[in-house]
């Protein structure tokens, strides 16, 4: 059997896999993380809870209005961004003139009582949700087993990844956005209606949660805490690769999964705590972040 | 308040905002003793001294939050892990609790220090973030580790005997000792906070970098101040083992580090007796929900929402502004 470093060939690629999984998770969350921080300059705790959000909604849809998966992809962002629309206008804005850790804390509370609520429902256990049959199976590639199902999620998150980026940076509308990140009172100045483009931000960012949740309710069970367990390691990310650069988002997140990844090959006990020692050294050696323009 | 009004008296009471001076000032220290020394007549005393422990972990993440400026989200990770290392030394080595307690207690100034020097790299919400995925990593070590036997914890932690001849097994004693390390911990910050040292710590929080252009490393400030909050969090920990006797992997978590800025925040931040009311009524709270699943949860998840949304100076915030108003609407108070 072929070997990469000392492993099985198809254990060192499945774990790679895996970790390139994750870190499409981590990519798209980091970046809808990156901006909302970049225009409201607010983390949002709550970043998880949408995620979450949109696994469950594709879960309940299927379930009980007999929504598919495709439908879903499409649908559970757009509820999600709608959700957060409301959050945003009647609680968020309140806060935009006081210190950011009070946007902090709201949106930690507000994480609190939605998933609080979800477990009062669902109980904690998972609920499965089916691959759909196009996307079933895998193919065999000679040196390992693909299933399809985790390429499209790759492939889909990677897609998601790079409009956002076009949008952001080669667009009208993307530049505007950049501008009202730099200085938020000049674009107002310039009778830009910065107030409603926070709010779409806002919304873009949830539907982004969402979008990473329903790809991920196949693969890891429906729960109510699938968001929380993973908010810490995108917070981790987010500071190894910097808030300034969306690019920057984009690619720790990818990287870090795939350091995740290579660590349960070599030494599977620090695997859930790579990302975090990552960030120490990371603060260490280049405080601002890989891809961070200041501190 | 003015540094003139600080050297009047030995300093405004931080929670009412209120001067007072001389015997006034001792009047009230007295009655706080007093009423430390009566309640465990009337309420349960191991429910007394689970507020006491989880008051003296306000106090020390107050210290950082209300007087440096700096949110924590990490906090947990002192608390918890102060807990398995007391709990450890005394069920495994047979040490007395006081023993037990400096160990744990130094070992979270070392832990405090390095993390410390970690998370003051970078402000505002980074701090949050950074302290956040530290303690995290604490969690997954305790989750992992020998020691802290995963998800059993250290079950079954004797009390032992205080400087081993006063036995703690009683509900009472142990609660008078809990009540003495909480008085102690309570003026070691009170004496901090109204410090030159506590000065600057302010200034910092107002103004970090006119702080640094008069001179003052803001950075070993910081430092100090995140390493003394880790070492009285450590403290609040390795005397909560002694009185449930359980080092468990719920100290650790995060939900801990959150539930710590709930009583603070809810309590009134930078505030000295916040911290204290907010324990108080959170613990009171989850003694009241703790049957009703995730009720708990929600609830905590609505007073975080409402703390920040209307209430954002807290119930020691909010009276002390109200005593202040109705003393100002009444004539001039005498000076002093």
């Amino acid at each position: 059997m072929m070997e990469i470093l000392g492993i099985p060939a198809p254990v060192f690629l499945g774990q790679l896999l895996l970790g390139a999984i994750n870190g499409a998770f981590y990519a798209v969350l980091s970046l809808g993380l990156a901006l909302i921080f970049g225009l409201l300059n607010l983390i949002n705790f709550a970043h998880g809870t949408f995620y979450m959000l949109g696994a469950f909604v594709s879960w309940l849809g299927l379930r009980y209005l007999g929504i598919d998966y495709w439908t879903s992809l499409v649908v559970a962002p757009l509820a999600v961004a709608l959700f957060g629309i409301v959050i945003e206008r009647t609680m968020l804005k309140r806060l935009y003139d006081l210190d950011h850790l009070y946007g902090l804390l709201l949106t930690f509370g507000l994480a609190l009582v939605i998933e609080g609520v979800f477990r009062q429902l669902h109980g904690a256990s998972g609920q499965p949700y089916a691959i759909p049959s196009a996307l079933s199976g895998g193919v065999n590639l000679g040196f390992m087993y693909l299933p399809v199902y985790r390429a499209w999620v790759i492939l889909a998150s990677l897609v998601m990844c790079l409009v956002t980026w076009l949008i952001i940076e080669r667009t009208k509308l993307g530049a505007l956005l950049r501008a009202a990140t730099e200085n938020p009172d000049l674009v107002r100045a310039f009778g830009v209606n910065v107030s409603l483009m926070i709010t779409v931000v806002f919304g873009f960012g949830a539907a982004l949660a969402a979008f990473a949740g329903v790809l991920a309710a196949p693969i890891y069970s429906v729960n109510p805490i699938m968001g929380a367990n993973l908010i810490i390691v995108v917070f981790a990310v987010v500071v190894i690769g910097g808030m300034g650069s969306i690019m920057g988002a984009i690619l720790s997140g990818f990287l870090l999964g795939l350091v995740e990844g290579l660590t349960k090959v070599y030494w599977p006990e620090a695997s859930s705590v790579v990302a975090f020692m990552v960030m120490a050294v990371v603060l260490m050696v280049k405080p601002a972040g890989l891809f961070g323009r200041n501190a | 308040m003015s540094t003139n009004e600080m050297s009047k008296t030995l300093g405004p009471d931080g929670g009412g905002g209120a001067l007072v001076v001389g015997w006034k000032a001792n009047r009230w220290w007295i009655a706080g003793l007093i009423v430390l020394a009566v309640a465990p007549f009337l309420v349960y005393p191991i429910f007394l001294a689970k507020i006491l422990c989880f008051a003296l972990f306000a106090i020390a993440f107050n210290l950082l939050l209300g007087y440096v400026g700096l949110l924590s989200f990490g906090h947990a990770a002192f608390f918890g892990m102060a807990a398995y290392i007391s709990g450890h030394v005394m069920k495994e080595w047979g040490v007395t609790p006081e023993v037990a307690i400096l160990i744990a207690t130094a070992s979270m100034a070392v832990l405090g220090v390095v993390f410390g020097m970690i998370a003051i790299r970078r402000q505002g919400i980074y701090f949050a973030m950074v302290t956040l995925a530290l303690s995290q990593m604490v969690y997954f070590l305790a989750l992992q580790s020998e020691f802290t036997h995963g998800e059993d914890g250290i079950q079954g932690i004797p009390r032992g005997a205080f400087l081993g001849l006063v036995s703690l097994e009683s509900s009472l004693s142990i609660y008078y000792f809990v009540a003495g390390v909480f008085v102690l911990g309570f003026l070691f910050v009170y004496r901090v906070i109204h410090s030159p040292f506590g000065q600057v710590l302010k200034s910092v929080r107002e103004n970090e970098a006119r702080a640094t252009s008069l001179g003052y490393d803001t950075d070993r400030y910081k430092l100090l101040a995140f390493t003394l909050s880790a070492t009285l969090a450590g403290l609040a920990g390795a005397t909560k083992v002694l009185v449930f006797q359980l080092a468990s992997l719920t100290d650790v978590t995060w939900q801990m580090s959150g539930e710590v800025v709930l009583m603070t925040l809810l309590g009134g931040v930078g505030t000295i007796l916040g911290p204290v009311v907010g324990a108080g009524i959170v613990v009171s709270m989850h003694n009241l929900l703790a049957e009703i699943g995730s009720v708990t949860t929600i609830v905590q998840g609505l007073i975080f929402i409402l703390c920040v949304l209307v209430f954002r100076r807290g119930v020691v915030g909010e009276v002390s502004a109200w005593l202040r108003r109705r003393r100002s609407t009444k004539k001039h108070p005498r000076a002093g």
